[in-house]
């Protein structure tokens, strides 16, 4: 029986592995934390529905639950060693697995919102980030200053180290346009006398069923969007924070008032991609995720022959898309493992750097 | 003269072909950076001078664009090159090397 | 009296050449202001003139600085100045011997292997044969070397070497051609009468077994006649022009006549002295990463020729690294700020606004912080400094609390002096009418500034000056730590005012200091310097990513800058923290 071992137990390398499984392989799963989820885990509700993040969790690790998968917790790769097409991996517990395959899903980090030390996270006690705010939901707890005031005013900003040169991130990070709305509404449905601003500079509402987000934020939350990128913010004697911003619509700078501030960080290449792209020898894009065989047709694909792509290890995504892709990485393996004539497909090389012609 | 009961107002359009982009043009080929400007405003109101006047890269950027040079030369006039909208840009704009063209751009077209 | 009609072409170059070097720096010294012209006069009859030898000695001839970049380059520079000048000094004391006359005609020396060969002994006779080979025999070897760096620079610790101009490389085949002429030329004759020394009498027995020495003879001191003499008329127009002029420039620099606010005589003595060397060439980040010639070497050579485009002057980062650098000590930032004024504009920035004047403290206080204009986009220096300032019971006025109108640098780096002093005008208010005695700012750029052009008469102090004064006195006291740390010398702070130690030692008191590759004097900038119109947002994060990669190099557990601008360019960069030296202090106190 043919074995393909995935590093990362978030929802891609959960999903993945299930349909791996069921297609008749042996799979083992790495997963660095004691717990498979992955993101997801520390996530409350999901937009654009509402669910419960642990709903989609649950409906995976079913998928996982198959004697075929053999889940590693708490595990890392130290070493990978290529024998013509077969893999030799070894784990931080000294385990040695032997795999036809490797399914990388190593998934996204947070941008550390420290860097950007004029939004003052870190340093004023009432800034946090989206995650932060989703871990306040999820643990039921209300939603307090640091002096344990229910909050009057809110502000979300957008695109917190995301399409930044500054910070190093060029890209956008796809979900936090959305995620602000929707823990716009949350925050709102907590504390209905709230007031809510979010500042933005562009709000992207791609996803099926955004806009109708975006929509009832406006009509049924009354959350107020600003159409401006935060400058600074200070800390007022007390705790809450003076904001910069120009309100760019009216063309005038604006001085405002909030006493709590949300972040809303983007997503950066993880640590487990850095990792294994070193390990592996596998070339990374300009924006420091996967650099994937082809942009259009091959995005599951990597440059060395069994090894393979699922998920946000590639660049920003929604959980929709995420699943979608780890079925398709899984279909992508089996084409492979089973000599099929299609896993001999070629496309032209593209260029990914034409589009960054300064670097 | 006598009084109608109306007075004229003038046509509040910008005439996009009317005014003059000469000036956005002679900044464009020399900064070619600020046709990055997303319009954020991270620089205005992150701006030390525009804490006191109306002073607005933003708009500067914007209104250069759409050939309204007379606020724009009005406006330039309060900037100290401090440079902090340069560090805010997210787009890497060089602000500052922008506005010391625009003041050469007003100075060859005597604007 | 020895004659022959090779003489002519170098008799005809040095008197050309000395003509126009006369010419030149005649009308230089005229240009020169009154007060630095009687500066030079009397430095003649002051110990500046032999602290002028003793520089000419250690850089002109030894070339000290150029060991420090790299002892090969240091070598071949040595070989040739300190070894040309020692065969031109034995050269003429043996012609004095020779002849027991004082006076002889100056060429003699230059061909005294043609006109005298006989078997005459006279004092020391073989002593100087065996002297003028050998020094013969470095210079053929510093040419060698010379022809090797053009095809292998690397070899003399040099990535990159200057482009030459027409000029410069035939100054530079001639160079290269006379000292292997010279060779040959008295290799010829010895082989003739068997007069030479080890080195040319045993080539000239060797010549004389193959070659007809009698025809080859005169054409070999004609060539070597010629050589000198396309050398002599090209070098007042080459990159060799540096070597009478540095004798110059070392002399009134000694003197006491500094760069000041324009161009003027002296300031062409600086620019002609520019050996064009490339030494700034490698020493430039610019150069790094981008391939415009922008470097010190290319604009000195821009203003020789007149050809200087404002894009050389405005893409600087004013770091300083090649002053710093130079062997010759051209001020070539200072050049450049000039320059800029060049292009000061009519059309003003006016500043009426900030008559709207800050309030001075409602009680007087001793001590003002003025965070300046960057700090308050790192707003962790601004509340480090408070709370030490609270904590060690000092009572401060914050004086840019609410923003104020900028120190005026920034305008001054674009050329704009006259806005600048507009600006000055109004702060330097600001910091009258606020009672201070003692000025305290976290910005460098505003430090620089306050103290160069500002004439506050009131101490003015870089934060982490005072912090180590509060130190010191005992008004807190740090706690150190297992932490090791690598600091960052921000452009300003280091090379600009000097203030190297201060944030060191506060660091030592808080932890373990790494050191770095190039630090203190030899610094690398973070890439985001102010002083930059020119150079896109992509290429400075690539310089602020080699920089990094320096201070990084020993994995410190943070890294330590002192300017906010600094800070804030690194950090984006950085895979460890990066803090001010008030943020470290705040924490171990």
């Amino acid at each position: 029986m043919k074995n393909i071992v995935v590093i990362g137990g978030g929802i891609a390398g959960m999903e993945a592995s299930a349909f791996l499984a069921a297609k008749g392989y042996s799979v083992d799963l790495i997963e660095k934390n004691d717990t498979l989820g992955g993101r997801l885990a520390n996530w409350d509700r999901l937009f654009p529905t509402m669910r419960r993040g642990s709903e989609v969790t649950e409906f995976l690790a079913e998928g996982v639950m198959q004697e075929a998968v053999k889940v590693h917790l708490s595990a890392d790769i130290v070493r990978v060693e290529r024998h013509h097409d077969t893999f030799l991996l070894v784990t931080t517990q000294g385990n040695e697995l032997h795999c036809d395959a490797i399914l990388l899903a190593t998934g996204y980090d947070l941008f550390d919102a420290r860097r950007k030390e004029e939004y003052g996270y870190g340093i004023y006690d009432n800034v946090i980030t989206s995650a932060d705010l989703e871990q306040i939901f999820s643990s039921g707890r209300d939603i307090l200053t640091q002096k344990g005031k229910k909050p009057s005013r809110v502000g979300f900003v957008h695109c917190v180290g995301s399409r930044d040169e500054k910070a190093g991130h060029t890209y956008c990070s796809k979900v936090c346009c959305v995620t602000g709305v929707k823990q716009a509404i949350e925050v709102k449905q907590q504390i209905p006398d709230a007031e809510i601003f979010n500042f933005y500079m562009d709000l992207r509402m791609y996803g099926m069923h955004f806009e109708a987000l975006y929509k009832k934020a406006q009509e049924d939350f009354n959350v107020q969007f600003v159409r401006g990128r935060l400058s600074e913010a200070a800390e007022n004697l007390d705790g809450s924070l003076a904001l910069k911003v120009e309100d760019t619509l009216a063309g005038r700078p604006m001085k405002i008032n909030v006493d709590l501030l949300v972040l809303l960080v983007g997503c950066t290449p993880s640590e487990g991609t850095r990792k294994m792209a070193s390990l592996l020898g596998l070339k990374l894009g300009f924006n420091g995720f996967f650099k994937t065989t082809d942009q259009h047709t091959m995005t599951n694909y990597s440059d060395i022959p069994g090894v393979f792509f699922a998920g946000t290890c590639i660049g920003p995504n929604t959980i929709t898309n995420a699943i979608t892709d780890a079925r398709a990485a899984a279909t992508a393996i089996d084409i492979y493992l089973s000599g099929n004539q299609l896993a001999n497909r070629k496309m032209k090389p593209h260029e990914e750097f034409w589009l960054y012609p300064s670097h | 003269m006598k009084n109608f009961g109306y007075t004229r107002h003038t046509d509040r359009q910008i005439d996009f072909d009317a005014t003059d982009k000469r000036l956005y043009q002679f900044v464009f080929d020399l900064e070619p950076s600020i046709n990055l400007c997303i319009f954020c405003g991270t620089c205005a109101a992150t701006c030390s001078a525009g804490h006191f006047t109306t002073l607005s890269f933003r708009r500067i950027s914007l209104l250069l664009r759409r050939g309204m040079n007379d606020i724009v030369k009005k406006e330039i006039e309060n900037c100290m090159l401090c440079g902090k909208c340069q560090l805010v840009c997210p787009k890497g704009v060089n602000t500052r090397n922008v506005i010391l063209q625009i003041v050469k751009g007003i100075e060859k077209y005597e604007l | 009296m020895n004659y022959n009609h090779f003489v002519i072409p170098f008799a005809a170059g040095a008197l050309i050449l000395f003509a126009i070097l006369v010419a030149r720096y005649a009308y230089w010294i005229v240009q020169m202001p009154r007060s630095d012209r009687r500066k030079a006069w009397t430095g003649f009859f002051r110990p500046a003139f032999f602290r002028s030898l003793w520089e000419v000695f250690r850089e002109s001839l030894i070339h000290k600085k150029v060991f420090r970049v790299n002892a090969m380059l240091g070598w071949m520079h040595m070989s040739f100045a300190f070894g040309w000048f020692l065969l031109i000094i034995f050269g003429t004391i043996e012609t004095k011997f020779h002849k027991h006359k004082v006076f002889n005609m100056p060429y003699d020396p230059i061909f005294l292997r043609y006109f005298e060969h006989d078997e005459k002994q006279f004092f020391f006779s073989q002593g100087f044969s065996f002297v003028m080979d050998f020094l013969l025999l470095i210079l053929l070897a510093a040419t060698f070397l010379a022809i090797f760096k053009r095809i292998r620079s690397r070899f003399f610790g040099m990535k990159r070497t200057t482009r030459l101009i027409l000029g410069d490389r035939i100054a530079l085949y001639s160079l290269w051609s006379v000292f292997p002429l010279r060779f040959l030329a008295e290799s010829f004759t010895s082989g003739l009468h068997h007069n030479g020394g080890f080195l040319t009498g045993t080539a000239g027995i060797a010549f004389s077994s193959f070659l007809p020495l009698q025809q080859l003879e005169l054409p070999a001191w004609w060539a070597y006649s010629s050589a000198l003499f396309v050398f002599f008329v090209f070098l007042p127009f080459s990159r060799y022009n540096h070597i009478p002029t540095e004798l110059f420039l070392i002399f009134l620099r000694n003197c006491g006549i500094k760069t000041s606010g324009r161009f003027s005589g002296f300031t062409e003595f600086e620019i002609y002295s520019c050996s064009r060397c490339g030494i700034c060439i490698d020493k430039c980040q610019l150069a790094e990463v981008r391939p415009q010639q922008t470097q010190a070497v290319y604009f000195l050579q821009q203003i020789r020729r007149n050809i200087l485009q404002p894009q050389t002057t405005f893409n600087c980062l004013q770091c300083g690294r090649c002053t710093e650098f130079c062997p010759v000590g051209i001020k070539a930032d200072t050049l450049r700020s000039i320059k800029r004024t060049d292009y000061s504009l009519e059309y003003g920035f006016s500043y009426k606004y900030a008559e709207e004047k800050i309030p001075p403290p409602a009680l007087p206080v001793d001590v003002g912080y003025f965070a300046g204009c960057m700090t308050h986009l790192t707003p962790s220096i601004k509340i480090a400094m408070e709370n030490i300032m609270k904590k060690a019971g000092v009572r401060y006025h914050f004086i840019d609390r609410d923003g104020t109108v900028c120190c005026g640098r920034p305008l001054s780096l674009s050329g704009n002096e006259r806005q600048a002093r507009l600006l000055m005008r109004e702060n330097k208010y600001i910091i009258r009418n606020s009672g201070i005695k003692t000025l305290v700012t976290s910005c460098p750029i505003c430090l620089r500034v306050f103290r160069e052009s500002y004439d506050l008469g009131i101490e003015v102090l870089h934060h982490s000056q005072y912090l180590l004064r509060l130190a010191e006195e005992g008004k807190i006291s740090l706690k150190p730590t297992d932490a090791v740390f690598a600091y960052h010398d921000p452009c300003d702070l280091g090379r600009g005012l000097k203030i190297y130690e201060e944030p060191r030692m506060l660091i030592a008191r808080c932890g373990e200091l790494l050191h770095t590759q190039q630090e203190k004097n030899e610094a690398l900038c973070c890439g985001n310097s102010l002083a930059d119109f020119v150079t896109p947002e992509p290429r400075k994060q690539e310089m602020r990513d080699h920089t990094l990669q320096e201070l990084l190099l020993n994995n410190p557990d943070a890294l330590i800058t002192a300017c906010p601008l600094c800070k804030k360019s690194l950090t984006y960069g950085s895979n460890v923290p990066v803090k001010d030296i008030a943020e470290l202090v705040a924490e171990n106190q």
